[in-house]
């Protein structure tokens, strides 16, 4: 017995009551008081079955053990390094967990110096919030080159889209380099004008994201913009 | 005589016009536009972050920090001065206790929210416009909140409780005034904010608070129509 | 910023556009609103690009100095509000408002863009006094160029308020505008390596090697110069930004 209060899919402001009754449970972003379940912060609201909870549609990143992310590096100590992650809170990427072997005594700089970005893991977030990074998975490394948007973390997973399909679309229409980080942290590499290209789809895709048809509407502007025909790949 | 007809004719229990916009100052990681009659208010929220210097940090509890500022030209009449000045701190302390139930500080330990309030224009209600907008702003930037908070002042002019005391009845000089600031969270009703300034009888009082709660209400929606309008799935 | 980065940023320089994809010498989208206050003498406010900025114009009567006693005064002040960027802390103004203050304050009053002549009430006992304030709401960069241009606006915008000989009434505008003889418009050009650019984002001021900030009458006549910037300039540097600054100018007038 149970009764929901908005509409599924609906963007809810904190404090808003989304169902009353025993029968729902209250997930991530939510809260029950005596009967009813109530909207801990702004989302969009997702009801699957008994379950209600709401999706972070803005606000900071915030650090996930097993996230893939783009982080620069703000300080070096005898250690390792400290990185900025765009989150409340450093990351420390300590010298054994490094892409490659270091020395003892070796200058740490010669390997990641104050302001490069690196691709880097994040394998452990305290209670308190300190937070351990890694470089020793696949495809982890320094970035050369190439420019940094930063983009609302919440929007990366349309950006990256199913299995990777929106941002392969992307790079094979502009040929360009794009490494999307799960903090909102992007590395796009490539000519100039390709550049721009990528830049103008990632901001439409951040602004569009909750409108249907993002993918076609996407395929038809990357189109325009490039003069070259896609073919979108089912994905399954 | 009393006050039988409020100065801009109002109804006794009505606010001025309200506009409220969020997400207007793009650097912020909340913001929001808040306008009740001439008195204008912009809230910025930059946060949860690291907190400097130090050995501010608390590993259990993160902190909210609340500025208020007028600025030079907000004001008829005199240019008032720019800096930090006493009551532009105790509003920014009363300010941060209106929020503060709402937010669970411990889950952002090691950090601060910074919470700024800028006044473009002022006519009274400025500290009540100023918490309006700090909680769409707070919304705005997806900080967890339990609830939303909406603030009015109740004023009694001469003989009259009124709702939202603009400057004129502020300063009303055919009888005596009370100004009665008051923040209100949503769901309960329970009051955060509570200040007065000249005299009031206690049943004046009991009345004053009925009448912020159903102001309050109204503001409510405003507040939460304004950050529906700038995340809505345009169809 | 590593020497990767500087480096790719050249390379988009070298084929004359921006990371935004504009062209060296472009400027943003501009937007300039007069009399958003109600309650000051005169407001502006202005847009460049996502930058905004508020400017108010506040009056009042004063003592002269005893040096210019037949002339009234004029100050502007700037405060980088910490609503508008995430690194301005809260606080008495630092250098960077100083110095912004300080440049658009110095095209004023060098162009004698007001007549402070005609401010005095009587002489060596009342003179009119004018202070400017530039608040900015959003910095997405090139505040020293939206700030100037909101301060003129402003000023055109500014109506004195009636005055019977004792008491100001702040609430009774009259129709009488500021004496204002010129327009000074001020144009920041900054230089990366060896390319000129104009209205610089946050993340190409990060970038900056040297800026030149140039205002200019309308004649084409120089009032006021500030560099800066880490590095120094060679005189065809200066020639150079001068004239993008001079060229610019023109164009931004329009929207006074």
């Amino acid at each position: 017995m149970g009764k929901l209060l908005v509409e599924n899919k609906t963007i809810v402001t904190p404090g808003e009551e989304l169902a009353e009754g025993m029968d729902f449970l209250p997930a991530e972003g939510t809260f029950r008081d005596k009967d009813k379940i109530i909207s801990s912060g702004l989302g969009l609201v997702n009801v699957n079955g008994r379950v209600i909870k709401t999706i972070s549609v803005s606000g900071k990143y915030i650090p996930k053990t097993g996230d893939t992310i783009i982080a620069k590096v703000t300080n070096i100590l005898m250690s390792g390094w400290i990185l900025d992650i765009d989150s409340a809170y450093s990351a420390v990427l300590s010298v054994k967990e490094a892409k490659d072997f270091i020395r003892r005594d070796a200058d740490l700089t010669r390997y990641y110096n104050i302001g490069d970005y690196i691709i880097t893991d994040i394998v452990m977030v305290t209670s308190q919030r300190l937070v351990d990074a890694s470089m020793k998975g696949p495809g982890m490394r320094k970035l050369i080159g190439g420019r940094i948007i930063n983009v609302n973390c919440h929007k990366v997973p349309r950006i990256i889209g199913k299995k990777g399909s929106m941002v392969s679309m992307i790079k094979n229409a502009t040929d360009c380099s794009i490494i999307v980080g799960q903090n909102g942290v992007i590395w796009i590499n490539g000519s100039p004008e390709n550049e721009i290209i990528v830049v103008k789809t990632i901001k439409k895709i951040e602004q569009e994201a909750h409108i249907s048809g993002l993918t076609e509407r996407i395929k038809t502007f990357l189109e325009k913009e490039t003069n070259k025909k896609i073919n979108i790949e089912k994905v399954e | 005589m009393g006050y039988t007809k409020r100065n801009d004719g109002r109804k006794f229990d009505e606010t001025r016009p309200i506009e409220a916009k969020a997400g207007i100052i793009k650097r912020a990681d909340g913001s929001a536009y808040f306008k009740m009659g001439k008195t204008v208010a912009y809230a910025a929220v930059y946060g949860p972050r690291e907190i400097h210097p130090k050995f501010l940090q608390n590993p259990t509890k993160g902190k909210l920090r609340c500025y208020y500022n007028m600025m030079p030209f907000s004001s008829v009449g005199d240019r008032v001065r720019p800096g930090a000045n006493r009551r532009a701190k105790e509003i920014a302390m009363v300010t941060e206790k209106a929020i503060l139930p709402v937010i669970d500080l411990s889950k952002f330990p090691n950090s601060v929210i910074d919470v700024f309030i800028e006044l473009p224009q002022t006519d009274a209600g400025t500290r009540c416009a100023g918490i309006c907008a700090a909680s769409i702003a707070l919304a705005d930037a997806g900080i967890l909140m339990s609830d939303m908070v909406a603030a009015v002042s109740i004023g009694r002019v001469d003989d009259k409780l009124v709702v939202d005391l603009d400057y004129s009845e502020e300063s009303y000089e055919g009888g005596t005034v009370a100004d009665i600031p008051m923040a209100v969270i949503s769901r309960t009703g329970e009051i955060s904010l509570l200040q007065m300034d000249g005299n009031l009888s206690r049943e004046d009082l009991k009345k004053a608070v009925e009448m912020a709660k159903k102001a309050c209400s109204k503001i409510d929606k405003i507040q939460r129509d304004a950050l529906k309008n700038k995340y809505e799935v345009k169809k | 910023m590593s020497i990767e980065q500087k480096d790719h940023i050249l390379g988009f320089l070298e084929k004359g556009i921006r990371f935004d994809g504009r062209k060296l010498d472009e400027y943003r989208p501009i937007t300039v609103e007069r009399g958003f206050s109600e309650n000051a003498e005169g407001s502006a406010r202005v847009t460049i690009g996502d930058t905004e900025v508020l400017a108010g114009v506040k009056m009042s009567i004063m003592e002269p100095y005893s040096d210019t006693p037949d002339e009234g005064t004029m100050m502007i002040n700037a405060e980088l509000l910490p609503l508008s960027n995430p690194d301005f802390e809260p606080g008495p103004p630092g250098i960077q408002s100083i110095e912004i203050a300080r440049i658009v304050d110095r095209g004023i009053r060098e162009s004698k863009a007001i007549d402070t002549k005609k401010l005095c009430l009587k002489k060596g006992e009342k003179v009119w006094s004018i202070t400017v304030d530039i608040c900015p709401i959003n910095d997405n960069g090139n505040l020293f160029d939206a700030s100037a241009l909101a301060v003129l606006a402003a000023l055109k915008d500014a109506k004195f308020p009636s005055y019977d000989g004792t008491v100001i009434d702040y609430k009774k505008k009259t129709k009488e505008s500021l004496p204002l003889k010129k327009l000074p418009i001020s144009c920041t050009v900054i230089k990366i390596d060896n390319h000129f650019i104009v209205d610089p984002t946050n993340e190409e001021e990060k970038k900056v090697d040297s800026r030149l900030t140039v205002e200019v009458e309308e004649d084409g006549t120089l009032c006021a110069l500030q560099k800066g910037g880490d590095k120094p300039l060679t005189a065809e540097d200066i020639d150079k930004m001068v004239g993008i600054g001079i060229e610019k100018s023109k164009e931004l007038k329009k929207f006074l």
